[in-house]
């Protein structure tokens, strides 16, 4: 594995303005989706993002692709501050980084062919010389993803659900992309589906040493895919380690709740288990918690923790996390 | 024995699932399916090509000297075998003038709806895509346009640009140019809805995550309208223009009837009303060809934008 890191996200805010007013509009405050947010992918390597709905999973993955204009913090992906890049440059990381949507029904255009969703990329970008040889790459790509080629001039509703995630990916590839984000490229799927999917993508790794950040909510595929995993709680890290070490032996309280709500096919096991039940809902990233974010449902709450920000340390070897009560 | 393992690979298909399925029906097959259930608006169709070739097939029979051609002593002829629709105020063949009428009815509906189709689309799509400041003025804009009666509009407009322009000659005939004024001024005066509903089809159709694939692969903002947006709004953007062109026919009756829009000698639909107001009872023949014609135009016009409307819906799926 390269030692230095492919991506590298500093401290990223991302926040969006909440607006009051019909005509004259004022700004009443900020919707918080990702405060200070930091990690680093090496290449090659899976970095998996968990938390549950609406704790800025997404918005990390767009704005690291510049989707969404930075409020504040850094981002690099191949030495490129994305921040601070110009027009050219970003088209050119756009080459580079690409991502893979959740649902396959409404990220393929249902006006146009196979043919030119897989090739946008590669018009956009001027990868192919002639249109015989932007065709041939379409064929190539889909043979890549699992699809018969002779399908290339069908429309996206002629496709099942899995089918079409297959040309979603089949797009991210067309511009041979090192990074890609996969939001939740899973979730809309079959069971049944989900597992060829998530084999397509760690067999397009291993092909293409692609370099990975998979956002998801399932825990256990998170395990089966990841090298390392990142927790998400209300916008902010809460913990990032290894894949067996975060699963073995998690330290913050809010992944251990997580993991204890992963369901085990086993009945006899799963009434054995330990469910760690979190009190309350979910602050509103509008005004969230004072201190350390987790303070009002944690169940090792203390006093200072209303109080004081925790840091996102080192508590034991590439095992970090953001708690008080951990040292 | 290696020939025969090969023959057998070769004549072996390789079949896919898509070869043990029947094929889904291509978006335009299900929208003609759709199209021919609808029975008013095939009606509708089929009259309209039955107009058209009325309009233009006509003039391979009568010249449009002969429709120009005043013959004060037979002025105000009752329908005979010689002039089967009658004589007008200055003794023309109205059937020749409905013939040549009609082209020019028809072509200042096709005209004026290209100019407002235009207009609609790009206001629509700019105030869509970009929102915000540009979303505001145009919308402002757009709504002041529409706060001012459009018959007052067109109206004052022919009124100032009228008799201005002169006549033109195309394919070895005149037109008066008023007709040109006539075409623009209607363009500019009824894009407004259209641009309303294309900026209401950019809004809900830029929210989507194909949309925001595209940006992320990199296509510019000009690509995302025109090859993205554009080709998933077309449905209400044809059914508009279709009903467009018989609100433009009509548009020209009015102003033409009020003696503001085209000027004699080239013969409309609309121009030939003016005057015959003064007829009703004694000279019926008069408005009464030139206004079923616009009549069985403008219904059939309507149905089949009707029939479009549903027929083309992408959300419908019904066959």
């Amino acid at each position: 594995m390269d030692p230095e890191p492919l991506v590298i996200v500093e401290k990223l805010k991302k926040y969006f303005p909440v607006k009051k007013g019909l005509v004259f509009q004022k700004q009443s405050g900020f919707v918080k989706a990702v405060d200070e947010v930091s990690f680093e992918i090496c290449r090659g390597e899976t970095l998996g993002l968990v938390g549950e709905s609406g704790c800025g999973k997404t918005t990390v993955g767009r704005t690291m692709l510049g989707l969404y204009p930075i409020t504040e913090g850094k981002v690099v992906i191949e030495k490129l501050d994305i921040a601070k890049a110009d027009r050219n440059k970003l088209h050119r990381l756009r080459q580079k980084a690409q991502m893979i949507f959740q649902d396959p029904y409404a990220s393929l255009n249902p006006r146009w062919t196979v043919s030119a969703i897989i090739s946008e990329p590669i018009w956009v970008h001027h990868l192919a010389h002639s249109e015989k040889e932007k065709i041939e790459r379409v064929q190539e790509l889909m043979k890549l993803v699992g699809l018969s080629p002779r399908l290339i001039n069908r429309f996206p509703h002629e496709f099942s659900g899995g089918q079409r995630q297959r040309i979603g990916i089949a797009r991210a590839l067309a511009s041979q992309p090192e990074f890609i984000v996969c939001d939740e490229p899973i979730s809309a799927l079959d069971v049944s589906i989900q597992a060829q999917v998530v084999n397509l993508l760690e067999e397009l790794q291993d092909q293409f040493q692609l370099t990975y950040l998979f956002i998801a909510h399932d825990l256990s595929m998170v395990r089966h895919i990841c090298d390392r995993v990142a927790v998400m709680y209300l916008g902010t890290l809460v913990e990032s380690a290894d894949r067996d070490e975060l699963y073995e032996n998690p330290l913050h309280p809010y992944t251990k709740a997580l993991l204890s709500a992963v369901p085990i096919p086993d009945p006899k096991k799963d009434r054995m288990r330990h469910r760690i039940i979190l009190q309350g809902d979910v602050p509103s990233p509008i005004s969230p918690p004072s201190g350390c974010r987790f303070h009002t449902r944690c169940p090792m709450e203390k006093p200072h923790c209303g109080e004081l920000v925790p840091v996102f340390k080192e508590a034991a070897p590439r095992h970090w996390v953001a708690c008080h009560e951990i040292t | 024995m290696g020939i025969l393992n090969i023959m057998i690979a070769e004549s072996t298909p390789n079949l896919f699932v898509d070869d043990l399925e029947t094929p889904p029906l291509p978006l335009t097959t299900l929208a003609w399916k759709r199209f021919k259930r609808h029975r008013m608006a095939m009606l509708g169709g089929v009259f309209l090509i039955l107009l058209v070739l009325y309009s233009f097939g006509g003039s391979l029979f009568v010249e449009e000297k002969y429709a120009n051609f005043t013959n004060p002593p037979i002025r105000l002829n009752t329908p005979s075998w010689q002039h089967p629709f009658g004589t007008d105020t200055v003794g023309r063949d109205v059937l020749a003038r409905t013939i040549y009428g009609g082209q020019i009815s028809m072509i200042i509906g096709i005209l004026a709806v290209i100019i407002e189709t235009s207009l609609g689309i790009l206001i629509g799509a700019l105030a869509g895509y970009y929102g915000g400041t540009i979303d505001s003025l145009l919308m402002r804009f757009t709504e002041a346009m529409l706060n001012i009666p459009e018959i007052f509009l067109l109206i004052v407009m022919a009124k100032f640009f009228g008799n201005k322009i002169p006549n033109l000659t195309l394919l070895g005939r005149t037109f008066s140019g008023s007709v040109v004024v006539i075409i623009v001024i209607i363009g500019l005066t009824s894009w407004m809805y259209l641009a309303r509903i294309v900026r209401a089809e950019f809004l809900s159709i830029k929210e989507n995550d194909f949309i925001l694939a595209a940006k992320a692969t990199g296509t510019s903002n000009t690509e995302i309208i025109i090859r993205h947006i554009l080709p998933n709004s077309i449905a209400p953007i044809i059914v508009s223009a279709t009903l467009g062109i018989a609100n433009a026919i009509l548009s020209e009756a009015y102003i033409s009837f009020l003696g503001l829009g085209v000027q004699p000698p080239t013969a409309t639909w609309g121009n030939m009303l003016d005057g015959a107001n003064n007829y009703i009872e004694s000279a019926p023949w008069l408005w009464f060809f030139p206004g079923l014609l616009i009549l069985l135009t403008v219904l059939s016009i309507n149905f089949l934008g009707d029939g479009l409307r549903d027929a083309i819906d992408p959300h419908s799926r019904a066959i």
